[in-house]
């Protein structure tokens, strides 16, 4: 009798040891994936990095012709950053606005208007570079390029260029759209976590509503707000088909941004341009694997700074409401 | 005396001035946070209204069904890349969803501890990882080991996109369940893991079947990760090392191709995919909306009992 349930405690034990370790292995393994990612990308790259040096990071030519391999990243690098500062110019701003009026308004209107916006967000990238090619770029040609362009073409370096739709801005204006469900999500969650009794002592104060915003809400959620915006730029940063279906992908000392209205590269979008035409024996690859290199550790860095900053905001209101 | 009226006629003044001025900025701002949203919702209907106006004339049983005609013929249709989604969506769920379910129960059933923090964290950072370089990982430790293309290095990085999404919401939804739950499993005397199954999770079904359909519409659209892992190709699957076709892949080639009838047949594939992911999504969002009023609010208000 006390043999039979000393064996069947046993086994209840191994079971629940067993369960633990199955869970705890499947928890660790996006650590494990993390760091295999880094070590591939690393080793992969490293004939690029033994060829050219740190100066594959400063190098603006791009030359995939056998005798003649030149590699270097600038451009791209720069076309990524160019891009997504001016979607988070045009996205942060109508995010906030977006989250300021969902936020402030009865669930009624607040709830759909909310799930809308979500789901710009579940629309895939490559409808978004279909509509952006065949309709958005059209209007936005001819409507806003064109004659921002004969204005002030001459005089402004930046609305030089020829209008053609296929340019930083057309890529830009999409990537604004598409980190704008991330931005205002976040955004709302962070002024809802703003207490409620600060937003009552606005009103009390005489505020208007916007004086309440002033007042109460954007000091104490400022943080969060930044992080939110970060958090858009991530985005923004490895987004891929719908920047390379609408930048123009030029290469080389081509794709350094020069105007608005100018063809580009981002990172992204030449690996996913040339990546499976570059022949894994030459150079052309590890550049490419490069380029992944210096992607991902951009986009680790931002989206890193950017958890802390939400998850600290987020923690404060769970202290405010727990106090 | 007349000096004070004086005074207070100019104060009154100047605060009827103050508040118009103030009412005047308040109106202006809420025009602009209003228009904020309308300017956000024109592209999301602009995009729908044209998938589906410019889609549905390329729509036809021969479209959903047959493989791609000639470049620029016109011809032909969709089918493998119809199928290719299919099988592609059910092979990464079948590596994503075990993983992210078991990781989902680690962070909330082990979650407690510096290990499980860190976890949390990564997992947070890796759902923003450019899908690219999930792509490229896949390649370099599928394909190129095999030496050919292959349709599971496609599931395998679409996979990767899709376990944190799974583990993040299986854990927010675990932890909904009210501890009485697993106190009367212990109570009951059985093991953790048949209290984590048959009850825990029993319990927070609806909310991991949201997170995984999400997810699934997710990887549905993904393109990127899947140009250098199945490649795309246009006929019907034969195996799982060779190049097979997907819907987001198809759309990409089309729209690459200078003729009308392939532009057409773009849009036609965009309908499709749309309806697909649209679709589970709006689904899931109904379906568990309705269910969560009623389900998960008797949860969290029994939650808030017992901590009471």
């Amino acid at each position: 009798m006390s043999k039979v349930n000393l064996n069947l405690k046993k086994r209840k034990v191994i079971s629940d040891k067993i369960f633990k370790i199955g869970a705890t292995a499947a928890g660790t393994y996006v650590l494990v994936v993390v760091v295999l990612i880094a070590f591939q990308l690393v080793s992969e790259s490293y004939p690029v990095w033994e060829e050219e040096g740190l100066s594959f990071i400063t190098k603006t030519d791009w030359n995939a012709v056998e005798g003649r391999e030149s590699f270097g990243a600038l451009p791209y690098i720069l076309g990524t950053l160019t891009t997504s500062a001016i979607a988070m110019m045009i996205g942060v701003p109508l995010s906030i606005g977006i989250a300021m009026f969902i936020s402030d308004a009865p669930p009624k209107i607040g709830a759909p208007l909310g799930f809308l916006v979500e789901l710009l967000a579940a629309v895939p990238s490559v409808i978004y570079g279909l509509w952006g090619l065949f309709v958005f770029r059209i209007y936005f040609r001819d409507w806003f390029e064109t004659p921002i362009h004969d204005a002030f073409g001459d005089n402004i370096w930046l609305f030089s260029g020829n209008p053609y739709g296929l340019d930083i801005l057309t890529a830009s204006v999409i990537l604004a759209i598409m980190i704008i469900p991330t931005v205002s999500a976040v955004s709302r969650e962070i002024m809802k976590a703003v207490p409620q009794q600060q937003k009552e002592a606005a009103y009390m104060l005489g505020a208007t509503k916007w004086e309440m915003f002033k007042l109460a809400i954007f000091p104490y959620s400022k943080t969060g707000l930044i992080g939110a915006s970060i958090l858009g730029l991530g985005r923004a940063v490895g987004e891929t088909m719908a920047v390379t279906m609408l930048i123009g992908n030029a290469t080389g000392i081509g794709a350094i941004p020069s105007s608005l209205f100018g063809p580009s590269q981002t990172m992204s979008s030449i690996i996913a341009n040339e990546f499976v035409e570059a022949s894994p024996a030459s150079i052309h690859m590890p550049a490419l694997i490069g380029i992944g290199l210096i992607l991902l550790l951009i986009a680790i860095v931002i989206n890193v700074i950017a958890h802390l900053l939400v998850t600290k905001m987020l923690k404060i209101k769970e202290g405010a409401i727990n106090n | 005396m007349s000096s004070i009226q004086n005074r207070r006629q100019e104060y009154r003044s100047l605060f009827k001035q103050n508040v118009a001025k103030r009412l005047l900025v308040d109106k202006i701002v809420r025009i602009i946070v209003f228009s904020c949203v309308i300017i956000a919702i024109i592209p999301l209907g602009s995009i729908l209204v044209e998938v589906f106006k410019n889609g549905i004339t390329a729509i036809s049983i021969e479209f959903l069904t047959e493989t791609p005609g000639s470049v620029g013929s016109g011809e032909g249709g969709i089918g493998p890349a119809i199928q290719g989604t299919l099988i592609i969506i059910g092979l990464s769920s079948l590596i994503g969803v075990p993983i992210g379910v078991m990781s989902g129960i680690f962070l909330s059933e082990y979650g407690d501890n510096k290990l499980a923090r860190s976890v949390r964290f990564f997992n947070d950072v890796f759902m923003e990882f450019p899908s690219i370089i999930l792509g490229i990982f896949a390649f370099l430790i599928i394909v190129l080991v095999l030496g050919h293309f292959s349709v599971w290095a496609g599931a395998f990085a679409l996979s990767l996109i899709m376990f944190p999404i799974v583990a993040r919401t299986t854990e927010e939804s675990l932890k909904m369940v009210p501890t009485t739950y697993r106190e009367a499993g212990t109570a009951l005397g059985l093991t953790k893991w048949i209290i984590t199954f048959r009850i825990v999770i029993s319990a927070a079904k609806s909310g991991m079947v949201t997170g995984i359909l999400l997810s699934v519409s997710r990887i549905g659209g993904e393109t990127a990760p899947l140009i250098m892992t199945i490649l795309g190709s246009s006929q019907f699957f034969s195996s799982m090392d060779t190049p097979m076709d997907a819907l987001p892949l198809r759309i990409w080639r089309l729209s690459l191709l200078p003729y009308d009838s392939a532009q057409l047949q773009g849009w036609g594939a965009a309908l499709v995919l749309i309806m697909i992911i649209l679709g589970i999504n709006l689904g899931v969002r109904y379906y568990f909306a309705n269910k969560k009023n009623t389900f998960f609010r008797n949860l969290i208000k029994q939650r808030k009992n017992v901590i009471k």
